[in-house]
C-alpha cells in the first residue's frame, strides 16, 4: 500500500483541484479523500506538489524491434518515466514494421519484460506502411494495438485512407494520420519561409500538412471514423480540425512540445532542429497555443524520436528527422504555456491525461478502482536538462542544457514507483 | 586593427570593413597575375586541402592555382575518389583530412551549411567554396572586386540579378554583400524561382517577373547560370526561359548604357545569355575569372598565411609569412 499525502490533486475528468490524499492498493486506487491515514501504508509526502492522473504520450518511437542502437523499449520507457509518463504509445515504424499480430505480440512481450511504464503499441494501417493494402488490423487489435497509423509514411491515396477509416470504425479503433502531401513535401528539410531561404535549405510548405488534413477530415466525415491528427503544426490543419469538430466528426489532434516552443526562426545548421513536421512559423505557433487553450487540440504528444548520435551528426539535409522528447515535455508545457499565463494548470494536466485518454476511447481519472497510474510533479522545481544524463540511448534534442522551472517528481505505474526525482 | 577571420563561411556575417579589407588585399594579387613569373613563396611549406564534395571545375582550378601561386602545396579530395561512396560520414572524412595536417580546408559541398558544420568540429580554417543553395562567398567577393574596378566604386548601384534565384548560392552571397553597400537590388526570374520570401534577405530588394522592368536603369546585371537539371523539374521548357529571360543585346539596351554584365559561369550561350552580350564590351565575364584568382589568393593569405601570429599552439608556428 502507498499513501500519497499532502498533495494538490488535479483531476481534469472530475474537475477536482483540492488538497487530497490518495491510497493505492496493489495496482489500483483504493481511496481518494482528505486527511487519509492508514497504519501500515508507505507514505509519499507530496507536500507542495501536484498529484495528477498518469500522463499518456500518444506518440513516440521506441525503435524496438530493429533499431536498438537508437533506443529500446527499456531505455525509452525509462526516459518516459523520468518525463512523468505512465503510458506511451509507440509508433509502428520499427524493423520489421508493426503490421502484424506477431510483431505486436513481440512488442507486448518485450514491454512486459523490460518496460518501466505501460507500452501501448500502435499498429500500421497498411502492410509495410506502403499504403497499398490494409494490414492485419483486427488481429493486431487482439494482440494489443490501441490505434493504427502509417506514421512517417502517410497514406498517399484518399481511397486507401477511406478503407482504413471504414475498417477501423468497425473495430472501434482510432486512425492516427501523419498528415503530409508527398508531392509538396518533395525532399524538403525545414518549413518553407524566410529562414529556409536564408539558410538555403529546401522548404516544405505548410500546405503539405494542411491539404492532407483537409482530405482526412473530409474522409472522417464520410466514414464517421475516429481520426486523430498527429503532431499538428499548421494553422490550416487546425482550422480543418475546428471545422470537423463543429460538424460533429470524431476528429482529434495533438501538438508536440517543440512545436509550441520553437519556430522555424530557431533553425540553424544543427540537425537537432530537424524534425517532421518541421518547426513552423511564429504565427502557426501562436495559433497552436490558442488551439491548446480553447480545446481545439486534445493532447500534447512528444513524438519522441531517438536517433543514434552518429546518424544525427551529419549535414543538415542528410540527417534523419526527429528529436527526443519525453523528459522535457512537461517542463516545456509549464514554461511555455502555464507560467506564461496562456493556459491554466488544469488544462495542461488535461492535455497530458484525459485528453489523450479520450483519443484512445479510455477513461483517465483519480477514483477508487482506477489503475494506480499517477504522475506527481512540481510546478516550480528549478533544474537543467542534460541530455547526456538521459536513460535514452540517443541525445538528439535542441533542449540540452536548457533550464526549467517545474519537473516530474515521481511517476507511479500500477502502484509501483517507476521514477522518483 | 581588423578582426582576423578564423573561417570564411559566408558573406552574410562579414562587415563592410572586412569586405573592403579583403578587396584591398586582393589588389596586389590582381597586379601579380600579369607577372611573367607567377609564383610567390608566401605560403611555402603550407598545405591547403581542396575538399570538393560536389563536382566543380572552375572554382576548384581557381583555388588550386591560387594556392600554387602563393607557394602552398595542395592536397585534393574529390567526392568521386573519396570514401564517401563507401559510406563514410562527412565528419570522419574531414577528420581524416585534418590528420594530414593541412593549414586550411577549402570546401565545396552540396549540402547547405556543411562548411559551418565542419568548421564547428575542426581546428583548421575552413573556406567555403560553395555550399548547397546557401552561399558562395568567394564568388560574391570577386564580383564585388570586378564591380569596384569597372565602375570605380562599390556603393549604391542598381543591381539586377537574373535567373533561378531560389536555388542560387551566388545570388544569396551577392545579395548579402551588395546590400551592405547600399545597392538597390532587383530579382528577376520565373515566379517559381523567385518566391516572395527572398525579400527578407535584404532591404531595398524587389522582385519582378518581367525582365524589361528589372533591366530598366540597372547599373549591374548579374546573370545566373540556368541549371538544366532544374529546368527538367516539372518547371519550364528552355524555349520558355529564353523567351522570357534571356539577356539579349536588345534587352540590354533597357539598362543603363554603361551597365556591367556579370556571369559566374559556366555560361550556357543561347540559354540565359546571348553570345553578343557575353562577348560584348559591357561583359566582364573573363575579368571575373582572373579576379577570382586574386580574391582567393588574398583570402588564403589572410586565413592561412598570417596564422603564426595568433596560433594557439606552437605546432602552427611558421617562419615569417612575408618572405
Amino acid at each position: 500500500m502507498l499513501l500519497i499525502k499532502n498533495g494538490r490533486v488535479l483531476d481534469p475528468a472530475r474537475k477536482t483541484d483540492a488538497a487530497l490524499d490518495i491510497l493505492l492498493e496493489g495496482d489500483r486506487i483504493a481511496k481518494v479523500g482528505a486527511n487519509l491515514s492508514v497504519a501500515d501504508a508507505e507514505v509519499f509526502d507530496a507536500d507542495g506538489l501536484v498529484v495528477a492522473p498518469g500522463f499518456i504520450d500518444l506518440h513516440c518511437h521506441l525503435r524496438e524491434p530493429g533499431q536498438e542502437m537508437s533506443e529500446t523499449i527499456e531505455t525509452g520507457t525509462r526516459a518516459a518515466a523520468r518525463g512523468g509518463f505512465t503510458a506511451v504509445c509507440c509508433m509502428p515504424n520499427t524493423q520489421p514494421i508493426n503490421d502484424s499480430a506477431s510483431v505486436t505480440r513481440g512488442i507486448v512481450e518485450r514491454a512486459a519484460a523490460s518496460a518501466a511504464v505501460r507500452v501501448w503499441p500502435i499498429g500500421a494501417a497498411s502492410i509495410g506502411s506502403k499504403g497499398e493494402a490494409l494490414a492485419e488490423i483486427g488481429a493486431m487489435k487482439d494482440a494489443g494495438v490501441v490505434a493504427v497509423s502509417d506514421d512517417g509514411k502517410p497514406i498517399a491515396t484518399a481511397r486507401l485512407m477511406r478503407q482504413v477509416m471504414d475498417y477501423c470504425n468497425s473495430l472501434d479503433l482510432p486512425v492516427i494520420d501523419h498528415c503530409e502531401d508527398a508531392s509538396l513535401f518533395a525532399g524538403g528539410v525545414m518549413r518553407e519561409g524566410p529562414r529556409a531561404i536564408r539558410l538555403g535549405l529546401k522548404g516544405i510548405p505548410a500546405q503539405s500538412e494542411s491539404i492532407c488534413a483537409g482530405r482526412d477530415v473530409e474522409l472522417a466525415l464520410l466514414s464517421s471514423a475516429r481520426l486523430h491528427i498527429s503532431h499538428m503544426s499548421t494553422t490550416g490543419a487546425l482550422e480543418y480540425v475546428r471545422f470537423a469538430k463543429r460538424a460533429g466528426a470524431h476528429v482529434t489532434s495533438e501538438v508536440t512540445p517543440h512545436h509550441f516552443t520553437l519556430t522555424d526562426e530557431d533553425v540553424r545548421y544543427d540537425s537537432n532542429y530537424k524534425m517532421n513536421p518541421p518547426l513552423a512559423s511564429r504565427s502557426d505557433r501562436e495559433a497552436l497555443i490558442a488551439g491548446l487553450a480553447d480545446g481545439s487540440i486534445d493532447a500534447i504528444a512528444t513524438d519522441h524520436a531517438p536517433h543514434h548520435p552518429a546518424s544525427k551528426d551529419v549535414e543538415f539535409d542528410r540527417a534523419p528527422f526527429g528529436i527526443t522528447g519525453f523528459e522535457t515535455a512537461l517542463a516545456l508545457g509549464l514554461g511555455e504555456l502555464v507560467h506564461t499565463g496562456k493556459i491554466p494548470l488544469m488544462r495542461l494536466v488535461e492535455l497530458f491525461t484525459t485528453g489523450p485518454a479520450r483519443v484512445l476511447g479510455r477513461e483517465r481519472t483519480l477514483a477508487e478502482g482506477q489503475p494506480a497510474d499517477i504522475t506527481i510533479f512540481s510546478t516550480d522545481h528549478p533544474w537543467t536538462f542534460h541530455a547526456a544524463e538521459s536513460p535514452s540511448k540517443s541525445r538528439n534534442t535542441p533542449f540540452d542544457g536548457r533550464t526549467f522551472r517545474g519537473a516530474p517528481m515521481a511517476t507511479i505505474v500500477a502502484g509501483r514507483i517507476a521514477y522518483r526525482r | 586593427m581588423l578582426q582576423r577571420l578564423s573561417h570564411l563561411l559566408g558573406v552574410e556575417t562579414l562587415t563592410r570593413e572586412q569586405i573592403n579589407f579583403i578587396l584591398d588585399q586582393s589588389k596586389p594579387f590582381q597586379e601579380f597575375q600579369r607577372h611573367p613569373l607567377k609564383k610567390l613563396a608566401t605560403l611555402r611549406g603550407r598545405t591547403v586541402a581542396i575538399a570538393f564534395f560536389e563536382p566543380s571545375t572552375r572554382t576548384r582550378i581557381s583555388f588550386t592555382t591560387a594556392a600554387a601561386r602563393l607557394g602552398a602545396d595542395t592536397m585534393a579530395l574529390q567526392a568521386e575518389a573519396s570514401s564517401l561512396k563507401k559510406g563514410e560520414s562527412l565528419i570522419d572524412t574531414v577528420r581524416t583530412l585534418e590528420a594530414l595536417r593541412p593549414d586550411g580546408i577549402v570546401m565545396r559541398h552540396s549540402s547547405s551549411g556543411a562548411p559551418e558544420f565542419v568548421a564547428q568540429r575542426l581546428e583548421v580554417p575552413v573556406l567555403n567554396a560553395g555550399d548547397g543553395t546557401h552561399e558562395h562567398p568567394t564568388q560574391a567577393l570577386l564580383d564585388a572586386l570586378t564591380i569596384r574596378d569597372r565602375k570605380g566604386k562599390l556603393e549604391g548601384w542598381n543591381v539586377t540579378i537574373l535567373g533561378d534565384i531560389l536555388h542560387s548560392r551566388v545570388a544569396r552571397s551577392n545579395i548579402h554583400l551588395l546590400a551592405k553597400f547600399g545597392a538597390r537590388i532587383t530579382l528577376c526570374g520565373p515566379a517559381m524561382w523567385c518566391p516572395p520570401e527572398l525579400e527578407c534577405l535584404a532591404p531595398n530588394l524587389r522582385r519582378t517577373p518581367r525582365l524589361e522592368e528589372a533591366l530598366e536603369g540597372a547599373d549591374v546585371i548579374l546573370v545566373l547560370r540556368v541549371q538544366t537539371e532544374r529546368l527538367h523539374e516539372p518547371a519550364l521548357a528552355p524555349e520558355e526561359y529564353i523567351r522570357g529571360y534571356q539577356l539579349t543585346p536588345q534587352r540590354l539596351k533597357l539598362a543603363h548604357p554603361e551597365a556591367l554584365v556579370l556571369h559566374p559561369g559556366p555560361m550556357i550561350r543561347g540559354l540565359e545569355i546571348d553570345s553578343a552580350v557575353a562577348d560584348g564590351p559591357q561583359s566582364a565575364v573573363l575579368e571575373q575569372v582572373t579576379n577570382g584568382l586574386a580574391v582567393r589568393m588574398a583570402l588564403l593569405y589572410h586565413l592561412i598565411g598570417g596564422a603564426a601570429a595568433d596560433a594557439p599552439h606552437p605546432a602552427k608556428e611558421r617562419p615569417n609569412a612575408s618572405d
